[in-house]
């Protein structure tokens, strides 16, 4: 069992984690939104950004750094990004030869690179905190007060309880395939691309009856266990003084670091 | 960790706050048309499954095969949820998928998140059925043939409004965007589409009765069809036109409004620019773009027959 596989909650006793799911949803989608909405090259602002990512840090108690470790998830994107240093017209900064192009970085070019880095960067810091100072079932339980259709949050409640058993599935059927995988020494194992996409079809197919089997399972023994359509829970999720001023110190925050940004 | 960040997911920063709004707004309206189809068409036991399925979608982009130079190919999983499970319910799966990805892996961003529910997970539903049920009724190859190409035309219809969102964000530039992004996802759609079809050829032979008349997947209306066959059109026409032309998509975005982005004449740095696999004039890369689609659709019909005769 790699039960805790794709669990990203770490325990522990601090301000944050005592937190209802609801402001801590609530403040992440606020802190990302600030930052999209911050315009190009606001520096003093997205310093400001940052201590107040480094502030939530603290107060979780798991360490400045715990966010930084992870934070480096969506830098293969800024692939994507990097044309904007070429081609927003501004003073030229340096110019290179690629390939067959001449390619010259402008100022302002450099000047939204650097901003959209910084905006993800801070971004995805703030959600790696979410999940790891609040319990995923938690997370789905804000976001069902927070009027997502229940449809969707049960949804999601199940993906997330049978991911767990269904990825043990899938380690059995590559544990299989890699025992049958042999091959003499000094030839290759396996056939042409083709074959291998084929096998991987059938492993995705073996997965689908399987996981569709096991379905009819799972619902019979719930309805024994008196399954009514929701799930329960044990949290009472009451929303304490604390979590709502905590929920206006941190939006005030935010609204001065907009006003620092746009000044 | 055994979770690697999937291709497509548009981090949080990278679309502007216009864009994503407008993704979401989209993308929630098209939700709230699934959400009341699914309840009022579905029993208490069709929850649980799709909960199930959306756990095996997850499970399943696990599943990969080694292709070359230590990369690997694996399965997106959009037409394969909206063959087995119908259109709704396929949209549905997908779209939890993707907000866990987002929200427990960053896979994805939470402010961006509409734009990557529609991308990822109602286009590729909506190719993947629309193509699907234009041939319900025909033979086993022509179904598993069409289910490759929608396949094929998934990733590459994702790819394609992934890039046209973010030229309109001004995070990249249209003529560098599309291509790059068309080209590699080919590929990747090439691995989408040999994987969807393996698993439903298998599907076929082990229970035939998940994919027969009477099935989720035979009962959606006639509807998606045209619904399938118009975005497939789009991309099939749009995506070279974009990579020879983008002065006349940028045009066109102009005309509507769209282009408030702060991106001024953003192709002069570049002079001589142009792309010689491409060619030069929009009619030639839509030719080749038809080419390109009946070369997959060969190559998917050739597969399946040597598929059925090994089994």
């Amino acid at each position: 069992m790699h039960f805790d596989a794709f669990d990203r909650y770490h325990e522990s006793e601090s301000f944050i984690h005592r937190l209802d799911p609801r402001v801590k949803v609530a403040v992440t989608v606020a802190f990302i939104l600030s930052n999209a909405l911050l315009p190009d090259g606001a520096w003093i602002a997205f310093g400001f950004s940052w201590l107040f990512l480094l502030l939530a840090n603290l107060l979780s108690n798991l360490g400045v750094a715990f966010t930084f470790k992870r934070s480096l998830i969506a830098l293969p994107f800024a692939l994507i990004a990097i044309t904007v240093l070429f081609s927003i017209p501004g003073k030229p900064l340096t110019t290179f030869h690629f390939l067959m192009w001449d390619l010259t970085i402008t100022d302002m070019g450099l000047l939204r690179f650097v901003s959209i880095l910084i905006r993800s960067w801070l971004s995805v810091q703030m959600a790696i905190l979410l999940v790891a100072t609040a319990r995923f079932p938690d997370i789905i339980h804000a976001l069902e007060h927070l009027r997502v259709p229940s449809i969707l949050t049960t949804i999601i409640a199940f993906l997330y309880r049978y991911l767990f058993v269904l990825a043990d599935e899938v380690f059995r059927l590559l544990r299989a395939r890699e025992s049958r995988s042999a091959a003499a020494p000094g030839q290759k194992a396996g056939r042409s691309i083709l074959w291998r996409a084929g096998i991987a079809g059938h492993m995705a197919g073996q997965l689908f009856l399987r996981s569709y089997e096991r379905s009819d399972r799972v619902y019979n023994a719930m309805l024994a266990r008196g399954y009514t359509g929701h799930f329960e829970t044990i949290n009472p999720h009451e929303l304490h003084r604390l979590d709502y001023l905590t929920t206006a110190l941190a939006l005030i925050a935010i609204l001065l670091l907009q006003l620092v940004g746009r000044l | 960790m055994h979770y690697s960040p999937q291709p497509l997911h548009i981090p949080d920063g990278f679309l502007s706050l216009i864009v994503s709004i407008l993704c979401w707004v989209i993308t929630v309206s098209i939700l709230g048309i699934a959400i009341s189809k699914t309840n009022k068409a579905l029993g208490g036991k069709q929850v649980p499954l799709m909960g199930v399925m959306a756990a095996f979608i997850f499970a399943a982009q696990m599943i990969n095969f080694p292709v070359a130079g230590g990369t690997s190919g694996h399965l997106l999983g959009g037409v394969l949820a909206a063959i087995t499970l119908g259109p709704w319910a396929g949209m549905l799966v997908m779209t939890a998928v993707i907000i866990v990805q987002a929200l427990l892996f960053q896979d994805g961003g939470l402010l961006v998140m509409g734009a990557n529910i529609l991308n990822m997970g109602l286009v590729t539903a909506a190719i993947g059925y629309g193509l699907y049920r234009a041939v319900s009724g025909r033979s086993q190859t022509v179904k598993l043939t069409v289910a490759g190409i929608a396949a094929w035309l998934s990733v590459m219809a994702g790819a394609l409004f992934t890039s046209l969102q973010l030229w309109l964000s001004g995070t990249s530039q249209l003529q560098i965007v599309i291509p790059a992004m068309l080209g590699v996802h080919a590929l990747i759609g090439l691995g989408e589409s040999l994987i969807t079809v393996a698993a439903l050829a298998f599907i076929f032979r082990s229970r035939p009765d998940l994919l027969g008349e009477n099935s989720e997947s035979a009962r959606g209306s006639r509807g998606w069809v045209v619904a399938g066959a118009l975005i497939s059109l789009a991309v099939v026409l749009l995506s070279p036109l974009a990579s020879a032309d983008p002065d006349g998509l940028e045009r066109v975005a102009g005309d509507l409004g769209f282009l408030q982005s702060g991106q001024s004449a953003p192709f002069q740095i570049i002079p001589d620019y142009s792309f010689p696999i491409l060619g030069q004039t929009p009619l030639s890369t839509i030719f080749a773009g038809i080419i390109g689609i009946v070369v997959v659709g060969i190559i998917i019909v050739l597969l399946g027959q040597g598929m059925r005769a090994k089994s």
